[in-house]
């Protein structure tokens, strides 16, 4: 295996006084599954997000597939078409159509036609279950729906990566499984990803490694398996311990 | 009042006044679109700009800014648009009536932005488009459709405040009211026949955009 297709070397980001992101380093393999999982205000939605450069960091690096994240403008743009993301709130664009949702960055980033834009990503809803809902507004759709519609925007670019920032905290507890099975199939068919999410059965079923962090840093990495069951810090001893005793 | 209105042209007076309010609105929209995009835009140096505009321009009486442009503009920096006196004045008065309202649109639309969430600008830029993209195909829609109702009294405020370019002699319906005034005699009825000229051109407006601004809402 060649050199990881993200890399983040020694970052460091601060909100104000708090050190979010104390000298991360965390390397992510084409095809690997990785679950970032943490206490709230940890800094784990914070890492995910710097992947793409939707926050800022002041020192480090950060590579994609060889390349450094550039500083903004036109190349990030580019680099960004490259990296799916997946939000809590689903962000669906609340004014266009689902199908449109999905054709929007085919058409205006990789100038794909707007009849082969229609086709794939009409197969692309079909995939995630909500084709039948393509002409119909985002508000008019459920929570898991909608983030269905958003997993299929994003796979529409074709990414290399996907980031998922809690992706099922926002839904209610009987749609969370209809998006995790969604992201179960992704996980299998070799996509590489990077989920935030405190989901250990999706955790234990799809992922390679668990990271932890804990107060802006990486406290320990690990299987799922051995995670779960053998928390080496103590940190993450008392972090699973609350979680999971109900 | 019959022979009143049998010497002069009413409906040539309200056109006038239509032609004024029209080219002023577009000339508005447009450039208060573009103030707006400065106030939001990253860039702290086009922020400044937007800001001074604004400042400036709503805070000044729309009858000194007419004024100037004939008085300043013409006269005295010899900036004419034509040798024909009526013609500079009426291409002057719309570009003071759209410099003056464009602040108010700049506003409106600025509290349109505000209805759209940040997540839809996150999302716009994640699927890879540009800034200039994403303000077009994400933000700016939205911003319009959560701006319909203020955009809506903004314009109805240009129709009226559009009476002002009577003042360097434009022949509106303002101009016209004001001659019937001075030469006859009995123009009581001749006042509220202007009044309610004013309320067929601005009360559908009126309920046109409130419509406009339930149907065009996006749901959320």
């Amino acid at each position: 295996m060649g050199d990881p297709l993200v890399l983040m070397k020694d970052v460091n980001k601060h909100f104000g006084d708090l050190h979010v992101l104390q000298d991360i380093n965390l390397g992510v393999d084409k095809g690997e599954v990785v679950i970032v999982i943490g206490p709230s205000g940890s800094g784990k939605s914070t890492l995910c997000r710097t992947i793409n450069r939707l926050e800022t960091f002041e020192s480090g690096t950060i590579t994609i597939d060889g390349r450094p994240l550039p500083e903004e403008g036109k190349a990030l743009a580019e680099l960004r078409a490259d990296v799916g993301m997946v939000f809590q709130s689903f962000n669906l664009f609340a004014h266009k159509t689902i199908l449109e949702n999905v054709t929007l960055g085919p058409v205006k980033v990789r100038k794909m036609s707007k009849a082969d834009a229609d086709k794939h990503a009409i197969a692309l809803l079909e995939r995630v279950g909500v084709a039948h809902q393509a002409d119909k507004y985002p508000a008019q759709l459920s929570g898991g729906q909608q983030q269905r519609v958003a997993i299929a925007r994003s796979l529409a670019m074709n990414p290399k990566v996907m980031l998922f920032d809690e992706p099922t905290s926002a839904l209610d507890p009987e749609m969370i499984n209809e998006v995790l099975d969604v992201m179960v199939e992704l996980a299998k068919e070799g996509m590489t990803m990077v989920v935030v999410t405190h989901e250990m059965g999706f955790a234990r079923k799809a992922a390679n490694r668990v990271v932890f962090m804990a107060d802006g840093q990486i406290r320990e990495q690990s299987t799922p398996e051995d995670f779960f069951t053998h928390p080496t810090s103590d940190r993450a001893k008392d972090f699973l311990g609350k979680i999971l005793t109900h | 009042m019959g022979d009143i209105l049998a010497k002069y042209n009413l409906f040539a007076a309200f056109w006038m006044t239509i032609k004024l309010s029209a080219l002023g609105a577009v000339g508005a929209l447009l450039l208060g679109t573009l103030l707006a995009v400065m106030r939001v835009s990253p860039v702290t140096t086009l922020r400044a700009i937007g800001t001074s505009y604004v400042n400036v321009v709503r805070n000044t009486p729309l009858t000194l800014l007419m004024v100037f442009s004939i008085l300043g503009a013409t006269f005295t920096l010899g900036l004419s648009f034509s040798d024909q006196a009526t013609t500079n004045a009426f291409i002057w008065a719309c570009i003071i009536i759209a410099v003056y309202h464009a602040a108010f649109v700049c506003e409106a639309l600025r509290s349109g932005f505000n209805t759209v969430p940040q997540g839809q600008a996150e999302a716009a830029r994640s699927i890879g488009l540009t800034f200039a993209q994403s303000l077009s195909q994400v933000i700016l829609p939205q911003a319009f459709r959560g701006a319909v109702a203020p955009l809506g009294s903004t314009l109805i405020a240009l129709i009226k405040n559009s009476t002002v370019a009577a003042a360097i002699g434009v022949a509106d319906a303002a101009g016209l009211m004001k001659t019937i005034s001075e030469n006859e005699t009995g123009t009581l009825g001749v006042f509220g026949l202007f009044a309610i000229g004013f309320v067929i051109l601005t009360l559908p407006l009126g309920l046109w955009f409130t419509s406009l601004s339930r149907r065009l809402a996006v749901k959320r």
